[in-house]
């Protein structure tokens, strides 16, 4: 077997084990840390498909900024459960639904979707990079994803930026509102 | 010996053991040239007994640290509590992989003939400053973890105002970063190094006021005074880590003086031409070439270094809402300011470059100046002292 596909598989059940490590564990600072586990493997999971841009960016807003805020939160918010209080009260039964649902979705589109992106997969990248990027900038990849976020995809990428905006201020006003309360 | 195992694993592992004993030794030195300095400074004597002159007192210092007991506080999370300080240390060694120390050398070994190899822990990586930057950005856990993980009010407030300071000062750095990835049209490291030879000029001139920006956040980054709420003696105690003690808080000690040698090194490397001699293109210069290129760099970290201690030294430290203040009213808008401005003398080339490098420097001398020359303020109207403070929780 191959080193990158070895890398790829032992990080991949470090990414899984995180995430049932996120659900199973009661104390939620102990549930943020297995987070930042699943984070980080992903991470590497770009660094093996050779996507060293994403994976740093990853790191870097994923685990290094909201990973971080999210802890802080917790920590003030200080959560205690009891020991032997149930785990998912009600809602058990509709969580199971919802979860089985997703799964069907999602496992559909990536079964139905699988070969078709292997295919695509094995063929496009290095004709793409150089379809889009051309001869005249070196194809690194920081430089890739920029011509193709600033050049091809730049009317969605600044919508986009609108959203996570308007979704700043929607947070700040409503801080504010309850902040008020308060004083 | 096949090549690709001595390229691949026994080169790297050297250069990694090799890296990690050379940190550790200099942090170890650095103490003591810190407490020496420290005492200069405040025109007392600082450590003298041990050794000649006081030299070997920081081996006295590791010898204590190790064999202290290490405590861990009553119903502290134990997990949590002995993972944090190894959380701290991993990143802020890591990031020495991918650190430039020096050009490509040769060595001839026995056995496996000629070798050669860049001065690197690792390689150059083409998103180095990009990984550098959320490397380090993951030191913070330990931080906030130990402070969380101790069973301790003093810790927990410590833990909390470092993740407040850390997140606050990684966006004036990233920006002041970018102005000089804009300069160098790369994120390599080595490239940004090679880009200076070439445009003739050290970033540090046409990136005056990045740099200035990358080193204030720089010592936020490693909680050193006068940032260094989240240990502040006068009101917590020791902050994050009141409740460490031996060996594990000794991983904490390292990890920040290992941390201070990052931050020197990437300035360094990013404004100040990395391991070039000063005016790499003036060729009348050329028998500064002696000196090998690994202790230009070393002679200019070691600057770096003595800065912040001179730093520690000299400046109070501030109140919280001073820092939260300074990071995002006063250095976040400068330094995108700045960006624009870098930007546009980028577009021009190298020559753009030396012009903005030529006014910045011109400016900044006059401002020394006019700072010089004029009337001392009377005492008490600083615009710190005149307002009270707005403290929301």
């Amino acid at each position: 077997m191959d080193v990158s596909l070895a890398l790829f598989w032992a990080f991949a059940a470090v990414a899984v084990a995180g995430a049932v490590g996120v659900i199973v564990m009661r104390q939620p600072v102990h549930s943020a840390l297995f987070l930042l586990l699943t984070f980080l493997a992903v991470a590497v999971l770009f660094v093996v498909a050779h996507a060293e841009f994403v994976a740093a960016v990853q790191v870097l807003v994923y685990a290094g900024g909201i990973m971080v805020l999210f802890l802080y939160t917790i920590m003030l918010v200080n959560v205690r459960r009891q020991a032997g209080e149930p785990y998912l009260h009600r809602q058990a039964g509709v969580a199971l639904g919802v979860g089985l649902l997703l799964l069907a979705v999602v496992g559909g589109v990536v079964l139905g979707d699988a070969r078709r992106l292997a295919d695509a997969h094995a063929a496009a990248p290095a004709a793409r990079l150089t379809e889009v990027v051309g001869s005249g900038v070196a194809a690194g990849n920081s430089q890739a994803v920029g011509w193709l976020l600033y050049r091809e995809y730049l009317l969605p990428f600044e919508i986009a930026s609108v959203l996570l905006l308007v979704a700043m201020i929607g947070a700040v006003v409503l801080g504010k509102r309850t902040m008020e309360k308060f004083d | 010996m096949s090549q690709s195992l001595l390229y691949n694993v026994l080169i790297p592992v050297t250069k990694a053991v090799v890296c990690f004993l050379v940190v550790a030794l200099v942090a170890g030195v650095l103490t003591l040239i810190e407490r020496r300095v420290l005492a200069a400074l405040q025109i007392r004597k600082g450590p003298n007994r041990v050794g000649w002159n006081g030299a070997l007192q920081w081996l006295a210092d590791v010898v204590k640290l190790i064999t202290k007991e290490d405590h861990v506080p009553s119903k502290a999370e134990k997990v949590v509590h002995l993972l944090a300080p190894l959380l701290v240390m991993a990143p802020a060694l890591t990031v020495f992989a991918v650190l430039p120390f020096g050009p490509d050398f040769s060595v001839t070994l026995p056995w496996i003939g000629k070798v050669t190899t860049p001065v690197h822990a690792a390689a150059d990586v083409n998103v180095a400053l990009l990984l550098l930057l959320a490397v380090s950005s993951i030191g913070v856990y330990g931080i906030i973890l130990g402070g969380w993980g101790s069973n301790s009010k003093y810790a927990l407030v410590g833990g909390l105002r470092s993740a407040a300071q850390l997140i606050s000062y990684e966006v004036p750095m990233g920006f002041a970063v970018v102005a000089a990835i804009l300069m160098a049209n790369s994120l390599s490291l080595v490239a940004i190094i090679e880009a200076q030879r070439k445009a003739g000029v050290w970033f540090v001139f046409p990136g005056l006021i990045a740099f200035f920006c990358y080193f204030v956040s720089g010592v936020a980054e490693t909680n050193r005074i006068p940032f260094d709420l989240p240990e502040a003696e006068s009101e917590l105690v020791a902050g994050f880590h009141t409740e460490y003690s031996g060996f594990r808080w000794a991983i904490f000690f390292l990890s920040e003086y290992a941390n201070m040698i990052v931050i020197s090194t990437v300035a360094t490397t990013l404004f100040f031409g990395g391991w070039l001699r000063p005016f790499p293109n003036v060729a009348w210069l050329g028998f500064l070439d002696v000196v090998p290129p690994m202790a230009w760099l070393l002679l200019k970290v070691c600057l770096f270094l003595f800065v912040y201690i001179w730093f520690r030294g000299t400046f109070p430290r501030y109140r919280f809402d001073q820092l939260m203040a300074l990071g995002w009213k006063a250095l976040l808008p400068i330094s995108l300011g700045n960006l624009v401005l870098v930007a546009f003398a980028a577009l021009w080339g190298a020559a753009g470059l030396r012009v903005l490098g030529a006014v910045l420097t011109v400016a900044f001398a006059g401002g020394l100046l006019w700072a010089r020359l004029r009337p001392a303020r009377p005492r008490g109207t600083t615009s710190m002292a005149g307002r009270p403070a707005e403290v929301r929780v």
